[in-house]
């Protein structure tokens, strides 16, 4: 199953999310790959802080390969708490056990953000002692011990829902308590499964993918990834028409779109094996794999993008290739760096590293 | 001698949740349930649009999102005066559905039947299911090899009194197994009309945003066709079987004994009909439901707030040390009095009330068949027949709704967000009872909040020192091994607990920074 290690360093070359993947992780990746018993899964402890289950029950979704597939072929699904029989003590001395005896050799798959304030005390798992311990504690603790951390989710990968404004609990993203770690970022809310089981299929065969400078896979969130590009509603866009009301015929930039400034593949995958997406349901894309989601306190989710200039193209009965391209282009990059810059400012500290990441980024 | 028993976390459920008992001579006699998350959702709502609270308070909870999202848009609709058109209300009806159903066959089948079924069954397999097999020899292979891991997530586990029979116990791995793809369907179904599931994108005051055209209504029914077939011929003889192994546990795990209905899926554009009946059942007595009899009692919550108040005029400010608090639940109390919520409480509403026939002919059809009377129910078996028979109401009525909707009809009806109003929006969800009021100030949301079901379920001692649902029903329940404590799970899971949503969302925003520590 495992690929020669000439191959493994061709394909594994890109940065991970300000971590560069140097030769020293390579021979004990390909060791944990191939850890249980040659048989090749990854070893997984899949911890939730502030979560609410979505990023879970969407890997459940998976259709090919199915769940059971997933669970037999992929990964060693060791501590996932939402599925795991074992309850109590009984699942958490698995993680004790690994971080003990398999340090260095499983991945740490986080959903959810970790809130820091109050010492962590706003979430709490398993005591010792009668002493709650925290998740940050938890975290902190397998992560440091882990071969490499996936953030599952927007609030993991970015701080989320939970650190909206005012971040009541200091909310933060896995990056913020994992520092020394490759760390790969599967946003979305909740992330698509084929997101995660590719990525994680990836890592198993090819090693870490390519990441972008927010530490996303680029196969699934790469600049030609951009929902507005790859709209099929993108016709009214060129053409001028736009729906005015929920439930109109048209392109939904009135509405609040915010496929000029979302990136992932949904609009061409689709979701839930295909069979709808966002946009097409008549939904405005509301940017949930990007770090400005849910955006600012007052300028809320359907909230039009500023700045997108269309008067007078309802008039104009162009070629909608090319007049579209050019448009589109010009001023999805436009309104990319005012939004994001906008969303930027009022978000609180935590997370704000990433977020300052995408300005550095639109602003050049 | 009383003995602690902690089990934290208490997995296979939504959230984080602790659960400590009192043991003495094998059996409960004291019991503590603790939510132990908190994420302030109403001070990130604060100062937001209207618009943005079916989005955002889906995120509440990823199993059922769409509760929170009916809630959510009923709220809004009372808010703004606005009423959606029959389409718009038909398809919020089908993806509030589509999860229940979804929601209860996960339920049982990925989150409790562990509880019951002898997982290593499969290991003495001998017949021809290649999939059967294949599990086998993954099992087997692991096992061999001596990985410490072994058969992970299946194992390890608490070691108890599960199912000898070895074909109940094949039966049910296959069905497990097969459950996990008719559940996907149901996903699907959701992501027909909502675009994407979890957290659907087509939920807006006034109705929706998808359109029904042929091929959604036709790709609709037919995985519901088979979502019909399976609950028929597969979950509720399942749940049965699994019942007639545990004779026992209908006597086991009942608690409180009362039991509250909003009310859920209306029927007509007026709000007079709905499918499942609104009802209140305290100490032996039916009684109308009255939304303003709700409070929300916080003396062993860690929130430093005003009790006993209507979540109308709630308050919640966090305190992780309160002395003497225990929980990041409130406890909601109806006339101050405990109730239970979820699909046994609204059977056993509609089953007195007599308001619902073909409810009524099932009921009477299973109790027959395990020789119960109706207490029988009052029990953690009795909430898992419950919630499969609920399933069938659900999936049946679904089927006939689909068929309502009129291609090229109207979907949503415009509305204006007025620069103030309130508005209250009350609903029936998988795991129970789901209210969300909001108050509007100068277009924004000036405070939200949400009492959800396992708030009512989960929540701790309320300030008289009355135990909550899931207290109340561990009293005494037998622990036959306190290092293996099986049966504390089996009847906290009949519940169907959701910690995510449990934990108050509510609170007054400015007060919180006080307790903040900068680190």
């Amino acid at each position: 199953m495992l690929i020669s290690r000439k191959k493994f360093l061709k394909i594994s070359g890109g940065a991970v999310a300000g971590v560069a993947l140097s030769n020293m992780w390579l021979p004990r990746l390909l060791k944990a790959a191939s850890v249980k018993n040659g048989k090749g899964r990854l070893p997984i402890i899949w911890f939730q802080g502030q979560a609410c289950s979505g990023c879970a029950v969407s890997l459940l979704n998976t259709e090919y390969p199915g769940i059971d597939e997933v669970l037999i072929e992929v990964i060693t699904l060791d501590y996932q708490p939402t599925v795991m029989a074992g309850t109590g003590d009984a699942a958490l001395d698995v993680i004790r056990r690994m971080i003990k005896d398999e340090k260095g050799q499983y991945i740490l798959a986080v959903d959810g953000s970790i809130p820091v304030d109050a010492d962590g005390e706003y979430c709490t798992v398993g005591e010792i002692d009668e002493k709650p311990i925290t998740c940050l504690e938890w975290i902190r603790e397998i992560g440091n011990n882990a071969l490499a951390v996936v953030s599952v989710g927007s609030c993991a990968s970015w701080g989320g829902i939970p650190a909206a404004t005012p971040n009541p609990t200091g909310a933060a993203p896995t990056t913020d308590i994992i520092k020394d770690k490759p760390v790969i970022n599967i946003p979305g809310c909740p992330p698509h499964p084929d997101w995660m089981v590719g990525t994680l299929v990836h890592v198993l065969k090819y090693g870490i993918p390519k990441l972008d400078e927010l530490g996303r896979p680029v196969m699934f969130f790469g600049s030609d990834k951009l929902i507005h590009d790859n709209c099929e509603l993108r016709k009214y866009f060129d053409e001028g028409k736009f729906a005015k009301d929920f439930g109109d015929e048209g392109c939904l930039y009135e509405l609040g779109c915010k496929g000029p400034v979302a990136h992932c593949d949904v609009s061409i995958r689709g979701w839930n094996s295909g069979v709808s997406w966002c946009n097409r349901a008549g939904g405005p894309c509301i940017g949930c794999t990007e770090p400005f989601f849910p955006g600012a306190t007052g300028s809320g989710l359907y909230e039009k993008l500023p700045a997108v200039q269309v008067p007078g193209l309802a008039n104009i009965n162009a070629n909608a290739n090319t007049v579209g391209i050019a448009l589109g282009g010009a001023t999805a990059a436009a309104i990319g760096a005012h939004a994001i810059a906008r969303a930027v400012t009022s978000k609180k500290n935590k997370g704000k590293k990433e977020s300052e990441k995408v300005e550095e980024k639109e602003g050049k | 001698m009383a003995r602690t028993i902690t089990v934290d976390p208490l997995t296979r459920i939504e959230g984080h949740l602790k659960i400590k008992v009192e043991v003495e001579n094998g059996i409960v006699v004291d019991a503590f349930s603790a939510g132990e998350m908190f994420r302030g959702w109403e001070i990130i709502l604060k100062g937001r649009s209207p618009l943005d609270a079916p989005a955002i308070t889906q995120r509440i909870c990823g199993v059922c999102p769409q509760v929170h999202g009916t809630a959510s848009v009923l709220c809004l609709d009372d808010a703004l005066g606005v009423n959606p058109p029959a389409n718009g209300r038909v398809i919020r009806n089908l993806m509030l559905g589509a999860n229940f159903i979804q929601s209860h066959i996960l339920h049982f089948y990925h989150l409790s039947a562990l509880d019951f079924v002898d997982i290593t069954a499969i290991l003495s397999y001998s017949g021809a299911d290649p999939k059967l097999l294949q599990i086998k020899n993954w099992v087997q292979a692991d096992l061999d090899s001596g990985e410490a891991s072994a058969g992970a997530p299946f194992l390890p586990r608490y070691e108890g009194d599960y199912i000898e029979d070895h074909e109940t116990n094949i039966q049910s791995i296959a069905n497990y197994v097969k459950a996990l793809e008719i559940r996907r369907k149901a996903q699907e179904m959701l992501c027909i009309w909502g675009g994407k599931m979890p957290h659907v994108q087509t939920l807006f005051p006034g109705g929706v945003s998808v359109r029904p055209t042929v091929d959604k209504i036709a790709a609709f029914k037919s995985r519901l066709a088979e979502l019909q077939s399976f609950t028929d011929n597969v979950y509720i003889p399942n749940v049965l079987a699994v019942a007639k192994a545990y004779p026992d546990w209908f006597g086991i795990g009942g608690g409180v004994g009362n039991f509250m209905s909003y009310g859920g899926f209306r029927l007509d554009n007026e709000n007079k009909e709905v499918l499942m009946a609104p009802g209140i059942y305290i100490e032996g007595k039916l009684a109308d439901f009255d939304s303003g009899k709700i409070t929300e009692h916080v003396k062993y919550s860690k929130f430093s707030s005003g009790s006993v108040l209507h979540p109308s005029e709630g308050e919640t400010v966090p305190d992780a040390r309160k002395s003497g608090a225990y929980s990041w639940i409130k406890s909601p109390r109806y006339n101050n009095k405990v109730v239970e919520v979820g699909p046994l409480a609204r059977t056993f509403i509609a089953y007195l009330k007599d308001s619902n026939s073909d409810l009524k002919s099932m009921v009477d059809s299973v109790l027959a068949d395990l020789g119960a009377g109706p207490e029988a129910l009052i029990s953690t078996l009795g909430r898992h027949a419950a919630r499969a028979l609920e399933c069938k109401i659900v999936a049946d009525n679904m089927q006939k709704w689909a068929d309502e909707l009129i291609p090229g009809e109207p979907v949503h009806s415009e509305f204006d967000i007025p620069s103030s109003s309130a508005g209250m929006g009350l609903t029936a969800g998988p795991r129970g009872e789901l209210g969300h009021w909001i108050n509007i100030e100068n277009k924004k949301i000036a405070n939200y909040q949400a009492v959800v079901p396992t708030t009512w379920n989960g929540g701790p001692r309320d300030d008289n020192g009355n135990m909550g649902p899931f207290e109340q029903a561990l009293i005494g329940t037998p622990v036959a091994d306190p290092e293996n404590p099986i049966e504390i799970g089996r009847v906290i899971r009949s519940f169907d607990p959701c910690l995510a949503c449990a934990i108050h969302i509510v609170d007054n925003g400015k007060e919180i920074s006080k307790f903040k520590i900068n680190i």
